[in-house]
């Protein structure tokens, strides 16, 4: 399965230049972009690892490009996402959040059923992957 | 200003017997409008011979502590602070029989905190009233020390996008069809397609409740069943609206717990339960970290026509009040009423910190909101793929698409259908992030897309030319025009 979290997940993987138009989208926009990397891809997972700091003043998107593929050396099998944020009083979240690099085999979540009184059904799920510890996940 | 308008002095006026209104001191040219004072916008026609000064002045008596008769009680009072004052009237540019009367409320004649108390003055009685052939609120200034009295949305935009996980583009979603006679099992299979093909949500119709073909409860466990699948098949949040409207608040708060007790993000009320039902469901939205959706069932009963009712703006405000989260406000190119720049002004009253006038949006007063939280607008009824950049142009990115024909009637079935209607959405944001001219380009965009995505194309292809392409009821007053300097 293709996890489809993030705003592009449903179109072609992009390259690093099309990553790079919509960082920039960001940065004109006045948003810190930052680059986070997981190997939980949990929907509910909100603290993806942060790799460094939100990028506040730096006004270049090939900057960010750059760390993603420094990123992408050391954790080249996990999910890595870019997030954008924004500042801005009344919003102060994110913006914009997608996908640019995730594992070569996504075994998806197992849906646990618990039936309880009535028919009631309380519903977890898990990541298949998340049967081994962090940092063994995704080969 | 003729004498006939002049203020009497106090042994004239409270004589016994019948007075104009005007002469009863409901209408004050002079007056200045208070920081805290609520402003109402009604749209008058007169009766033939009625002077619209006099009808003004009623329509502000009538609203606020007038009745036909002097009454020497009034004495009694501060009458003089609670008396509505008509200040301005104003002719339509369009239509020499209605006029704009501009009237200030005293901040103590409403109750904090109640919709109900509000609009038991500002629309309570004066409707009916007969020296006027039709009456129109058309917008409505709440002071900030009133807004402040208000819970406002249970969740808003910004803490329902972090709950979503879903940032950078509109949601999207669609109401299940048929909207009556599935039997719940169906009808959760309607919904595990749609969200497992890429929407974020499914909803319930307005009049689905408890009925012989599906009661409420089998519902909410197959929509749960089909969330969670679709969910696990994503690795997406997904929600659908349950709809908890039934005939008393004991059984909507019943049937909220339930929802909750399943793990729903949201559940969905119908305008049609009343004002103060719905400020009940967003407290309890609040306190139990709900979602909260409205579908502005009935509302055009008394906002389609121009010369008579409540502005549908008015009602967003209203809505932005009670605290719901979602509100149904038009789509610009889909099969139910809504021009372009009137629906601009709806979706602006929802959204943002602080509305400056914009007559043509119909937009008539400055507002301030006061941090409240934003409604997020939901576009549904007739849309389509193949309108993804207008409605992306015209909507912006804090709605919810709701295409329900547009997913279920997909040639391929449902799943497709949600799959073409997320591909074209993502497509065009990708597009208009890169800094193309997405609105001008965007049937090449949609191609583009379609090249790696066939039920996108097949999409484009059954929905090829379908408008809806009628004149409006309600369109703006107001043209901007080119200045002269």
């Amino acid at each position: 399965m293709r996890i489809t979290q993030g705003t592009f997940s449903f179109l072609p993987d992009f390259t690093d230049q099309q990553i790079h138009e919509q960082v920039q989208y960001c940065i004109d926009n006045g948003w810190a972009v930052s680059i986070e990397y997981t190997d939980d891809p949990h929907p509910r997972n909100t603290y993806w690892e942060m790799w460094g700091h939100p990028m506040f003043d730096n006004p270049d998107a090939a900057a960010v490009v750059f760390e993603l593929n420094e990123c992408r050396k050391v954790y080249g099998s996990y999910y890595i996402r870019i997030i954008a944020f924004d500042s801005s009083p009344g919003w102060e979240s994110i913006r914009l959040s997608f996908i640019v690099n995730r594992p070569s085999k996504e075994p998806g979540f197992r849906l646990n059923r618990t039936e309880t009184k009535g028919r009631n059904i309380q519903y977890s799920m898990s990541p298949y992957s998340s049967d081994n510890p962090q940092g063994s996940r995704y080969k | 200003m003729p004498d006939g308008n002049k203020k009497l002095d106090a042994k004239a006026r409270y004589s016994a017997g019948v007075l104009e209104y005007k002469k009863m001191g409901y209408w004050e040219p002079d007056y200045q409008p208070k920081e805290t004072d609520v402003i109402a916008l009604f749209r008058i026609t007169p009766q033939e011979g009625v002077d619209p000064v006099e009808a003004a002045a009623a329509v502000a008596g009538e609203s606020s502590t007038a009745t036909w008769t002097v009454v020497w009680t009034d004495r009694l009072t501060a009458c003089e602070k609670y008396r509505a004052k008509a200040y301005r009237v104003d002719p339509t540019p369009n239509n020499p029989n209605e006029y704009f009367a501009y009237i200030a409320y005293e901040l103590d004649l409403f109750e904090p905190g109640s919709i109900a108390n509000l609009t038991a003055s500002i629309i309570g009685n004066v409707f009916g009233f007969k020296p006027l052939k039709a009456l129109r609120l058309e917008d409505m200034r709440m002071p900030v020390a009133y807004v402040k009295t208000f819970q406002g949305p249970a969740t808003g935009i910004v803490v329902e996008r972090e709950r979503l996980n879903c940032y950078g583009r509109p949601l999207l979603g669609a109401t299940v069809k048929p909207k009556l006679g599935l039997s719940g099992r169906n009808y959760g299979r309607v919904v595990y397609e749609a969200l497992k093909g890429g929407l974020d949500f499914t909803k319930d119709d307005e009049n689905i409740n408890s009925q012989p073909f599906m009661h409420w409860r089998d519902r909410f466990l197959y929509c749960m069943e089909a969330v969670n699948r679709a969910s696990a098949a994503t690795g997406e949040v997904k929600g659908t609206y349950l709809n908890v409207t039934a005939g008393t608040m004991e059984e909507m708060y019943k049937r909220a717990e339930f929802a909750k007790e399943l793990g729903s993000v949201i559940v969905m009320i119908d305008l049609v339960i009343g004002y103060t039902a719905i400020q009940s469901m967003a407290k309890w939205a609040r306190d139990n970290d709900m979602i909260l959706h409205l579908h502005r069932a009935g509302h055009g009963t008394y906002t389609r026509q121009k010369s008579h009712g409540v502005s549908f703006r008015v009602i967003a405000k209203w809505m932005r009040l009670a605290g719901v989260d979602h509100i149904h406000a038009g789509t610009v190119v889909g099969k139910l009423e809504g021009d372009p720049s009137t629906t601009k002004g709806f979706y602006d009253i929802l959204r943002e910190e602080y509305n400056e006038v914009a007559l043509e949006n119909g937009v008539f007063f400055d507002q301030d909101w006061a941090s409240l939280n934003k409604v997020m607008p939901v576009a549904s009824g007739g849309i389509h793929a193949g309108q993804m950049h207008q409605l992306v142009h015209y909507l912006g990115e804090d709605v919810v698409l709701q295409f329900g024909g547009g997913t279920i009637g997909h040639p391929q079935g449902i799943e497709a259908g949600a799959t073409a209607n997320r591909v074209a959405l993502e497509a065009m944001v990708y597009a208009r992030n890169a800094g193309r001219d997405y609105l001008a380009e965007g049937p090449t965009i949609l191609a583009e897309a379609a090249r790696t995505c066939t039920p996108l194309k097949q999409a484009l292809d059954v929905w090829k030319g379908v408008t809806f392409d009628y004149a409006s009821t309600d369109a703006p007053d107001f043209v901007p025009t080119t200045s002269v300097s």
